[in-house]
């Protein structure tokens, strides 16, 4: 009797979900795509709403569209700069070619370009200085946790340290860095900006927590069968190391990573607004200085911008994860 | 002549969160080149220390063990361990775990040529030669098993220790394995011992089955010479009464002299199963 009272549209759905393998598919399909997609929709739906809304001083609190709009006007200004800056190398050649023709030994010389940091230019900065504090950190952490799983002697030395370490937020780390690196970094011809170091080590600082101590744990968690086959083989100290240390801790080497990526992304910005050392967070200030209307939706287009850079990050960690882990059935999430 | 391996007088106190506990005490034991040791016990004894002890992974508190004229100080391959769930290394191949401890044992003594080869001879004794490519994780139970003892035997030990090797086997599995080991024991007449639970293996295998007391402090209880001839037959040892006889004293052993420490603190607690332990006990005395 329920049977026949199905609607049609009710009776297809139960007919494709029920056990149908092509049915299952699409099921599967709509649980990977639909829902996520779904969950944005209303996302935007709700802070569109919520922002109509808001009133501030600025204007109004933007919403999806304003973003976008902005976004669109972010790159139109980038691509502006970079026809100023090549109309100025241009000018300068040509004059520099006229001068030539005049006279052959004329000394020529062409002079930086030292126009305003795109939005672009600046995502590009705070890329390159987050990879920069996060390999230092990455270098100095992963022996460090090898070395303090291995042995418990030194674990015990060492934790402390860290353990008071690790909440220190880094606004807390910048001062102090900053006189550091311009009281040692004095270079005739430097290499890097002091501002670009400063952010690095304030970042590199952050980062090593997280790595050395999932490090340590996945060391010190191997299998106690296995370091006895590799005592009973006699592996030397090294091959111990590479055989059957770094394997079995892969795991937890690489969530320490993760974390540690993710709190230096989280920490620059920081540092970069309070330094003004160049990159995503100093646009952010820069525009709230600015108090134009379009700075709040210029801003919010950094924030966005900032959780998709955040995230595809953490892909690109899992990507490597999966490269180097010999356990390829492993969920990773 | 009768001691190439020689255990003596080793005790172990370990230091737990609630004062020292002395697991072992007095154990004395001499076993002869190319002897097959079982080593029987309730759970909890301390047959996995001993074994330990002898491997080098322990030190004992006291006493020494003695193989072929050296004193045991630390882990070598001289004494390949059969770890009770395989130990291998998961991110390895069969080949390749075989082939960890061969590269080291024999790293001056053999060409690349001719590791691969007594790899691969290795592989063929205990029947695993058909996968040398695989994960461990793409073989079975007992493959893994099988893997685990070309392991230790690839090292040319002195003594093989084995800790429970088939127990976590199905009993058709456990059979098959124990076969392999009996035709391998023939061949290379290595010097074994080996933890089990299972008193039917520690007859079928054993030259001598040595029966241990209860801890905590425990120590030997009984030695229990097997001479059946070999090669042992499992279907016709069925049938034959020594087997049986021996059987009984291994199982006498365990379950009237050395009470499951488990089945004690029931009794303690129960006044209904004390009641039953003495009515089977009077059943007993009747039938004798
Ligand atoms: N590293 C250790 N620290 C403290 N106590 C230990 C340690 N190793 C073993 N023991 C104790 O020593 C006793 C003997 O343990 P052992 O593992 O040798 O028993 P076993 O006879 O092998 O038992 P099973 O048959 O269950 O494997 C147990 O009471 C155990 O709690
Ligand atoms: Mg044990």
């Amino acid at each position: 009797m329920s049977e026949v009272a199905l609607s049609p549209r009710w009776a297809f759905w139960k007919g494709r979900a029920s056990g149908v393998p092509a049915g299952a598919r699409l099921m599967k399909q709509v649980k990977n795509i639909g829902l996520p997609f779904a969950g944005i929709i209303v996302f935007l739906i709700f802070w569109q709403g919520t922002a109509n809304n808001i009133n501030t001083s600025l204007g109004q609190f933007p919403g999806p569209v304003q973003v976008w709009e902005q976004s669109v006007n972010l790159y139109a200004e980038h691509k502006r700069e970079r026809e100023k800056e090549e109309a100025f190398y241009q000018r300068q050649e040509d004059r520099n070619a006229k001068k030539l023709e005049k006279n052959p030994d004329a000394k020529v010389k062409i002079r930086d370009y030292t126009g305003k940091a795109t939005f672009f230019d600046q995502i590009v900065t705070s890329l390159y200085t987050v990879a920069f504090g996060f390999a230092i950190a990455a270098v100095i952490a992963v022996p460090l946790g090898i070395v303090c799983g291995l042995s418990d002697t030194l674990y015990r030395a060492i934790n402390p340290v860290i353990q008071i370490f690790k909440p220190v937020s880094p606004l807390a780390w910048l001062p102090l860095v900053t006189m550091v690196v311009s009281a040692l970094y004095v270079a005739e011809n430097p290499m890097f900006e002091k501002s670009f170091l400063n952010s690095a080590f304030t970042v590199a600082l952050c980062c090593l927590w997280p790595t050395v101590i999932n490090t340590t744990v996945g060391v010190a968690g191997i299998d106690r069968d296995l370091v006895n086959v590799s005592r009973v083989i006699r592996l030397p100290a090294i091959k111990h190391v590479q055989k059957i240390v770094l394997p079995s801790a892969v795991p937890m080497i690489f969530t320490g990573l993760r974390l540690s990526l993710a709190t230096g992304w989280m920490v620059l910005i920081a540092a970069e607004m309070l330094a003004q050392n160049p990159g995503l967070g100093k646009f952010i200030w820069d525009e709230f200085q600015n108090g134009s209307s379009d700075s709040l939706g210029r801003i919010m287009v950094a924030v966005v911008t900032i959780g998709l850079i955040g995230f595809i990050l953490d892909k690109l960690m899992l990507m490597i994860q999966r490269k180097v882990s010999w356990d390829k059935s492993a969920v990773l999430r | 002549m009768n001691n190439y391996l020689d255990i003596s007088g080793v005790g172990i106190e370990f230091n737990t969160e609630s004062g020292p506990f002395r697991a072992l005490q007095n154990i004395n034991l001499k076993i002869d080149k190319g002897e097959f040791i079982s080593l029987i016990g309730h759970s909890g004894c301390g047959k996995s220390t001993v074994l330990n002890i002898v491997a080098g992974l322990y030190h004992a508190t006291e006493g020494g063990v003695i193989l072929d004229g050296k004193e045991v100080d630390q882990p070598g391959p001289d004494r390949a361990v059969v770890f009770q769930n395989h130990a291998l290394l998961p991110w390895l191949t069969v080949y390749e775990n075989v082939g960890i401890g061969v590269k080291e044992v024999f790293r001056k003594s053999k060409t690349r040529a001719e590791m691969r080869e007594w790899i691969e001879h290795n592989l063929e004794l205990v029947h695993m030669d058909h996968a040398l490519h695989k994960l461990p994780s793409e073989i079975s139970g007992g493959m893994k098993q099988r893997v685990g003892i070309a392991r230790a035997l690839a090292m040319q030990p002195k003594v093989l220790l084995m800790d429970e090797p088939f127990g976590a086997l199905d009993a058709l599995t456990r059979a098959h394995l124990q076969d392999s080991l009996m035709e391998i024991q023939s061949d290379l007449n290595n010097t074994v011992i080996m933890i089990t639970h299972d008193v039917d293996e520690a007859v079928l295998l054993s030259d001598r089955i040595v029966m241990m007391s209860n801890g905590p402090a425990a120590t030997i209880g009984e030695i229990l010479e097997v001479d059946l001839p070999r090669p042992r037959e499992r279907l016709a040892l069925a049938e034959n009464a020594h087997y049986n006889h021996l059987r009984q004293q291994v199982l006498r052993f365990l379950y009237e002299k050395q009470k499951n420490p488990a089945d004690r603190q029931k009794r303690g607690f129960s006044a209904t199963s004390d009641k039953a332990s003495e009515v089977s006990k009077l059943k007993r005395d009747e039938a004798a």
